[in-house]
């Protein structure tokens, strides 16, 4: 029986760091990269005697995430231990929510195929991450732990099992990470692990009524690792079906390297994680006032926003979505078509330099929003440059990748990097003269209508000018000098 | 004045001499520590005297005062604490080998707020490892003796904090108290004894045994020192979100306003079952004194605190098991040497630090959470508190303050209950339901049964501390102070 028999049956849990500036019970710094054991005190380090203290900023965060994906927040919620010994746990317990989260219920709504689909959520709790294990540190082989992380605040982000396919969700995963980073309230980013999934994954007969028996995946650090760990999954249980041997239910583990899943505990050795209401943490209320607070503070959201770009700047819908997946983009997009002014026509203008130019140099160099020199302002006037003549278009990339690299007035920059356009009749004239007489040759060939070298001598007039000739004024000024005739048609 | 004279002296009476130049805080403090050394031998309530510390934090105790800027009361005065409480730069070992040799980073907050009014810290006391024990003799490090009669124990678990002003050697202690901690033992040793309403002293920096249970409090050989021990720590903490907002009471300006119009509720439950006709009697007639003074006694009942032992040891140990887990050896206290991997490290180093008791508590507390057990024990244990709690709201409705035995008998004998630990477990049949219900109780000494110090419970509304301190000194003013106990002269 093929695999397109069996319904693909999956829910992602979702773990998000948010961006507070400080730990989640302590006032440590939650900075990434900096040396192990480095950003600890006794609170986060678990030292005898100490008692963690709530940052009002998650639980306002928390409410944030739980508005904008539609959730009931909970007037009162109630954090847990989660009890279990790792060296990365410092205090033999992890503070977590359990019983009474701080959401519940919610949804987003993604598009695949053309078609929407809402997913449902089933919860959103507070939570704090633990520290990282490190290896073969020391010359024989012993072990180090780095608490570093050790109470950097998480929200974990449960979806109810609405999921049909891998590609839904991917597709699930990047609206949610859209909405997160439109929040503020995480960066999004998989690889380092501040963004991370774990998928639940079954399978059933089409048609089946019941779901099958479920495997927990973990350890999948991008898109493509989700969609490769769930299809081999998908394919390793189906097989099991077909066989006719059951589906353990178990926690199984993602190698990329391998692209296959691989079991890591079984549900017999499942911990007991022995829960119970967390005793040095009073219940955690969230009032009207801060829910007010709150609503007011959301931003537009990105499906909002991409509908917005489509139906009033007139953008595709693939550039709204381009857009949209990242809030610093769409931000940035925003902010210089204000600079800019105009109507659909600037806007595409606009959108295309952001995602063409922007996102490229973002991608190449890997900094974040804050480190860019580049301002929306900045690009707003590089395309005034740009409409005006008075830069090409490769002047005008150059101008952006020196803005966005280092910084300046736009302006300055053109007249000191001699990127001025030139469109002056008699400079222009001159270097077609050159290039024309330089090549008697070929010129006789082109009038000879052999071949049309008209491109050729754009290319020689446009390097004499060091590319900065006006395009137009270049093609005019040869065009007439070539005679005129069309290309190919003889004497 | 002698040596001897200077540490037989109350707080208060130090603290005036100090006040009026009568005397150093160097005086004060070398005279304590001249008799810590010649009676800890025998006693046993110090696990660690930091003398030197003590006589630099004397001198510029006695600078301030020189210059004209003396804190307060406690300026100057020699303190020791429970070695439960964190202690920047001294070892601080909760009486267990899993903590031996661990320095603190960080002073907690009782301590801190001791120390910024003034007070000498002497050293840090015995009690049972992690506070789990009714006798001291759960300490890893030696048994504490009763002042009274060296052969009894000093009550537990804050043992060394009642052992140490019973037998002179300092001025106030500071105790815990999840179960009883700190008014068992000021009871056997003949001290006042103060558990505050839970979240009126911070938590933090004090080694957690049941946190939703556990209070640190003052002793003291006087309800007046203890109210102003009680000044000095109690009030809100950032550091604890447990801890109260409401600011601390003036519990000294009230102290000497009597009992007159006191309704006193007296439980019936209080008065039956293994309570020692002695016992009974020092407290009915601690009861008497009261209507004599004006008081009125009330009967009340508070049916559900047959239930508090069992569900005190649901959740106290199921909060024990979780607040112990960080004990692993990974990253301070005792690591098992020659260990192979990460489970044998984690056995192990548990395996040699932890005594017996809090391994049998361990247990019981991992059993009581586990997947099947939960809803049966740990929740039906809350219920149970909350019904204990209402006994209590309904009997304030008739009384200002409850009174009753704090034990049933005087101080047992070292080794008379250690074999059983549901014996001992019944030490705290009174005093538990004051935890459970999260109301201040004190232990204040009203006479002797067969030579050895009884104490009379009170326990009163939340955070009604001032009232219980009140009502204890009528008492208090009335028997006059207790004799000292002469077991340590005697052998001298």
């Amino acid at each position: 029986m093929p695999v397109a028999d069996f319904e693909v049956v999956l829910g992602l849990e979702v773990h998000a760091q948010l961006l507070t500036r400080t730990k989640i019970f302590c006032g440590c710094s939650t900075a990434f990269g900096a040396e192990p054991n480095s950003q600890v005190c006794p609170i986060c380090l678990g030292m005898p005697g100490v008692l963690p203290a709530l940052n009002a900023q998650v639980v306002e965060w928390a409410v944030k995430t739980g508005l904008a994906l539609g959730c009931a927040v909970q007037p009162v919620s109630v954090f847990s231990r989660k009890n279990y010994f790792y060296p990365d746990l410092p205090k033999g317990y992890q503070i977590s929510q359990f019983e009474l989260p701080i959401c519940l219920g919610g949804g987003l709504t993604i598009t695949v195929d053309g078609q929407e689909k809402l997913i449902r959520l089933t919860r959103i709790h507070m939570e704090e991450d633990a520290g990282k294990n490190l290896h073969e540190l020391a010359a024989d082989g012993g072990s180090g732990v780095d608490l570093n992380r050790a109470g950097v605040p998480l929200l974990e982000i449960v979806s109810e099992p609405d999921l049909r396919s891998a590609d839904e969700a991917v597709e699930y995963l990047k609206a949610l990470r859209a909405i997160l980073l439109a929040l503020g309230v995480n960066d999004g980013n998989l690889e380092e692990g501040s963004f991370r999934c774990d998928a639940n994954v079954s399978v059933m007969r089409r048609g089946a009524t019941e779901y099958g028996t479920r495997a927990e995946i973990k350890n999948m650090n991008s898109f493509r690792f989700l969609k490769q760990a769930v299809d081999f999954e998908v394919r390793r249980q189906v097989a099991l079906v077909e066989a006719g041997e059951p589906v353990v239910q178990e926690t199984r583990l993602y190698d990329p390297v391998r692209g296959e899943t691989r079991s890591m505990r079984s549900k017999e050795e499942a911990h007991d994680y022995r829960y119970f209401p967390e005793p040095d943490l009073p219940p955690v209320r969230v009032d009207e006032a801060l829910l007010a607070r709150v609503r007011a503070s959301l931003p537009e959201l990105p499906r909002a926003r991409a509908a917005r770009y489509q139906q009033v700047l007139g953008l595709p819908a693939q550039d709204a979505g381009v857009l949209v997946g990242d809030g610093a983009l769409a931000d940035f997009f925003d902010a210089a078509l204000a600079a800019r002014g105009g109507g659909a026509e600037a806007a595409r203008k606009v959108a295309n330099w952001t995602i063409g130019e922007l996102s490229r140099l973002m991608n190449e160099t890997g900094l974040p929003p804050p480190a860019w020199k580049l301002t929306p302002a900045g690009l707003a006037e590089v395309l005034a440059l740009l409409d005006a003549g008075t830069v090409s278009g490769a002047g005008a990339k150059a101008l952006v990748e020196e803005l966005f690299r280092a910084g300046g007035d736009p302006g300055a920059l053109v007249k000191s990097r001699g990127l001025a356009q030139v469109s002056d009749q008699g400079a222009i004239e001159a270097a077609v003269d050159a290039v024309l007489a330089a090549s008697p040759a070929d010129l006789e060939r082109h009038r000879s209508g052999k071949k049309d070298l008209t491109g050729f001598f754009v290319g020689q007039v446009m390097k004499a000018l060091k590319g900065q000739g006006n395009p137009g004024v270049v093609n005019a000024l040869l065009k007439k000098k070539l005679g005129g005739l069309p290309p190919g048609e003889g004497r | 004045m002698s040596a001897g004279e200077l540490t037989g002296l109350s707080l208060q009476a130090a603290s005036a001499r100090l006040a009026a130049g009568q005397v150093s805080s160097r005086q004060l403090t070398e005279a304590c520590l001249a008799r810590v050394a010649a009676t800890d031998g025998r006693v046993g309530a110090f696990l660690t005297v930091t003398g030197e510390r003590a006589l630099a934090a004397a001198d510029a105790s006695d600078a301030r005062r020189a210059s004209g800027r003396a804190s307060g009361p406690l300026d100057g005065i020699p303190v020791a604490v429970k070695d439960l409480f964190l202690t920047r730069g001294v070892a601080t070992t909760a009486g267990s080998r899993i903590l031996e040799g661990f320095i603190p980073p960080y002073d907690g907050t009782a301590v801190a707020r001791l120390q910024a009014a003034g007070a000498v810290l002497l050293g840090k006391l015995n009690l049972d490892e992690f506070a789990m024990g009714s006798s001291n003799e759960h300490s890893a490090y030696k048994p504490c003796h009763n002042p009274w009669d060296l052969s009894r124990t000093p009550g537990g678990s804050s043992g060394g904090s009642a052992a140490a002003l019973a037998a002179r050697q300092c001025f106030g202690t500071l105790g815990t108290d999840t179960g009883g901690s700190i008014r068992l033992p000021a009871s056997f040793c003949g001290v006042v004894g103060l558990k505050p309403t839970y979240g009126r002293v911070s938590r933090y920096g004090v080694i957690a045994f049941a946190s939703s249970l556990d209070q640190p409090g003052p002793l003291g050989r006087t309800t007046w020192d203890v109210a102003a021990l009680l000044s000095a720590i109690a009030g809100p903490d950032p550091h604890d979100p447990t801890c109260a907002a409401r600011p601390a009471d003036d519990y000294l300006s009230a102290l000497e306003n009597g009992a007159r119009g006191l309704r006193i509720g007296v439980p019936r439950e209080w008065f039956g079952g293994g309570l020692q006709p002695e016992v009974e009697a020092r407290v009915r007639e601690a009861l008497a004194t009261y209507q004599r003074l004006g008081a009125t006694l009330v009967e009340i009942s508070l049916p559900h605190s047959r239930y508090g032992i069992g569900a005190y040891y649901l959740i106290a140990t199921a909060e024990a098991s979780a607040n112990l887990a960080r004990y692993d050896g990974v990253r301070f206290g005792l690591r098992a040497p020659g260990v192979r991997g990460l489970k044998e490290l984690y056995a192990e180093s548990r395996e040699q630090g932890f005594g017996a008791e809090p391994k049998r508590r361990i247990m019981l507390g991992t059993y009581a959470l586990s997947a099947g057990y939960y809803q049966a024990d740990y929740l039906r244990a809350q219920q149970v508190r909350t019904l204990i709690r209402r006994d209590f709201d309904a009997a304030f409705t008739r009384c200002d303050v409850v009174a009753g035995p704090v034990a049933p008998w005087p101080a047992f004998k070292l080794g008379e209950k250690t074999g059983d630990p549901l014996q001992m477990y019944l030490a705290d049949i009174f005093t538990i339901t004051c935890n459970l219900a999260a109301l201040p109780g004190l232990s204040v000494p009203c006479g002797l049964a067969g030579g050895l110090p009884v104490g009379l419970q009170l326990v009163g509304r939340p955070f009604d501390e001032a009232t219980l301190l009140t009502a204890a000194r009528a008492l208090e003013r009335e028997l006059g102070p207790p004799p000292a106990p002469t077991a340590l002269e005697a052998k001298a």
